[in-house]
């Protein structure tokens, strides 16, 4: 029976938080990736969802060469007392890389079918862009976002290559659910690695679920 | 109450430059679909930069390419009835409304403000209700709230009844000219439907390709349009070269025809125009043998084409329409044309 419940607290904890990153980041790159001229919206957008397609062990490869604790913005942050490499929140910034493509994308989507007369329409109101961006672009756009926000979440939550190779395996300090299947598989733990894999299943099961419904609400309208 | 636009845009190979001032009146801007009516429109609210001119609203300059002001739409004062009407989709009908209050203050007055105006626009049955669920006049209704309450120095439609039924239209515009006719600012309308154009406005610019051809008062335009493609915008069917050949008088090969005009001509004319309701069979003025080559029957009214009698053979054929009131025992063997219906165009 597995008692050690730390990669579970870590993997929701590195999800949670880098979620919560990539929706303000991921929302304001595809507002202002909208309003680009073509071209440099073409480079912005190959620049962006390139994570989504690079394995994440070249993603892991490049945070290395970003965050090591012997480059510039790796010492730098060190100095700050934040140590990213072997440390969970270097996980954060691994599954921030990774999901981000995948905020970008969907929120872009969804303002790209954005009816642009409404904003236009609120701004001969005399209501400011804030507002019309919360009030009305954000809650006519809601359920693409939702969607975004739910399979961010989930791949942070199932993200492996890049964090082990940014914070590796420590049992109780940077384990997370994926890293410890893997794990205990290698150390031939069968009955660990199946507890685990059902979460992991549970947990995918769940957010699929999440985003078919939530993308039949919005065929269905209102 | 005045406003005063001449701008120009360049978008592509598309060149606009509208020029006109509008008083406390109801305007209309007539074109085709493509023309740089609603562009107009945007580069006054300000959701559209021109490349360079002045817009000038009571004394309020919006936009002046020299002095580099350029107002953004929200302190413009400017309403802007979209053609969609560009409901927010998920806010009710009565909250659609508020957002034009949210200057005020005063919740009480807001509240007040907001019952106030949909009494009178006769959309208080409807306020719980989402856009969707609303029929396209009470949308159209619920934008004109929501933009009144704002109180807008200027208001401005586009295609207002575009989005509407044929058999609601008249209703409609009926409706809103009776609404609008206390409302004591200028008023634009953008418009492809003459006929709607000619029920709305005081007054009408014709814009063609981005180019303003003439802005007159409707009656007169409609009567004098003066230029080929006034004409045609203003649904004249019979255009046809045309040169001077007297002080009344002029030649028109294709048809063949000398006509007289009650209008002096011009040494420059180009062209003549015959709407195809000015024909008569009864008429004695510019009376010529016609031969019908093609009927067709509508519920109120006979279509048909004819030819004069020495046309040229290649020419097309002259539209001819008239009511069923007058429906003949046999086809006329002749037409004629009062002298003030035949349009002079330069």
């Amino acid at each position: 029976m597995v008692t050690d419940l730390y990669p579970l607290y870590n993997s929701l904890r590195i999800a949670a938080i880098s979620c919560v990153i990539v929706f303000f980041t991921g929302i304001f790159a595809a507002y202002y990736a909208a309003r680009l001229p073509r071209v440099l919206k073409g480079i912005l957008d190959v620049i962006l969802t390139l994570p989504m397609v690079l394995p994440p062990t070249v993603c892991g490869y490049f945070l290395l060469l970003i965050f090591g604790a012997r480059r510039p913005v790796g010492m730098f942050l060190a100095d700050l007392g934040l140590k990213l490499v072997m440390n969970w929140p270097g996980g954060v910034a691994a599954a921030v890389v990774v999901a981000f493509p995948l905020m970008y994308r969907t929120a872009r989507g969804a303002f790209e079918s954005f009816d642009e007369n409404l904003a236009w329409s609120g701004q001969t109101l005399g209501l400011s862009n804030t507002w019309i961006f919360w009030h009305v672009r954000m809650r006519s756009c809601r359920q693409g976002i939702l969607a975004g926000t739910v399979l961010a979440f989930a791949r942070a939550l199932g993200e492996y290559g890049a964090t082990s190779m940014l914070i590796g395996y420590t049992p109780g300090r940077t384990a997370t659910v994926s890293t410890t299947v893997y794990q205990l598989w290698r150390t031939n733990d069968e009955q660990g690695a199946f507890f685990w894999v059902m979460v992991n299943l549970a947990i995918s099961a769940v957010v699929l679920l999440a985003v078919n419904l939530l993308e039949r609400r919005r065929k269905n309208g209102a | 109450m005045a406003l005063e636009v001449n701008v120009e845009k360049q978008a592509g190979s598309f060149h606009l430059h509208a020029s006109f001032t509008c008083e406390k009146e109801f305007l209309g801007l007539l074109g085709a679909s493509g023309s740089g009516k609603s562009m107009t429109l945007k580069c006054i609210a300000g959701i559209e930069k021109p490349d360079c001119g002045r817009i000038v609203l009571d004394g309020r300059v919006l936009f002046d390419s020299e002095q580099k002001i350029n107002l953004p739409p929200r302190q413009r004062r400017v309403g802007y009835l979209f053609q969609n009407y560009a409901l927010f989709p998920d806010m009710t009908a009565r909250q659609n409304i508020l957002c034009g209050l949210h200057a005020e203050k005063d919740r009480q007055k807001r509240e007040k403000r907001a019952d106030e105006i949909m009494e009178l626009l006769q959309i208080r049955d409807v306020a719980t209700l989402k856009p969707w669920q609303l029929s396209g006049g009470q949308a159209q209704r619920t934008a004109l709230g929501r933009i009144l309450v704002n109180e807008p120095e200027l208001l401005m439609l586009d295609e207002p009844f575009a989005a509407l039924d044929t058999h609601l239209r008249l209703k409609l515009q009926m409706e809103l000219k009776d609404l609008l006719s206390g409302y004591d600012r200028g008023i634009i309308m953008v418009t492809h439907d003459r006929d709607e154009a000619f029920r709305m406005c005081d007054r009408i610019g014709v814009i063609d390709q981005g180019q303003m051809l003439a802005v007159k008062e409707t009656r007169e335009l409609f009567a004098d349009p003066g230029s080929r493609a006034v004409a045609s915008i203003t649904g004249c069917k019979n255009i046809a070269y045309a040169r001077k050949t007297g002080k009344h008088e002029v030649f028109v090969p294709e048809w063949n025809v000398y006509l007289k005009t009650e209008k002096t001509v011009r040494d420059e004319l180009k062209a003549v125009g015959i709407r195809a309701h000015s024909f008569h069979p009864e008429e004695q003025e510019n009376r010529f043998s016609v031969t019908i080559v093609r009927e067709m029957e509508e519920p109120f009214e006979w279509v048909s084409e004819f030819v004069y009698e020495g046309q040229a053979p290649a020419s097309p054929a002259v539209w001819w329409r008239y009511s069923k009131a007058f429906r003949l025992s046999e086809q006329p063997g002749a037409l004629g044309v009062s002298t003030d219906e035949v349009l002079l165009l330069y």
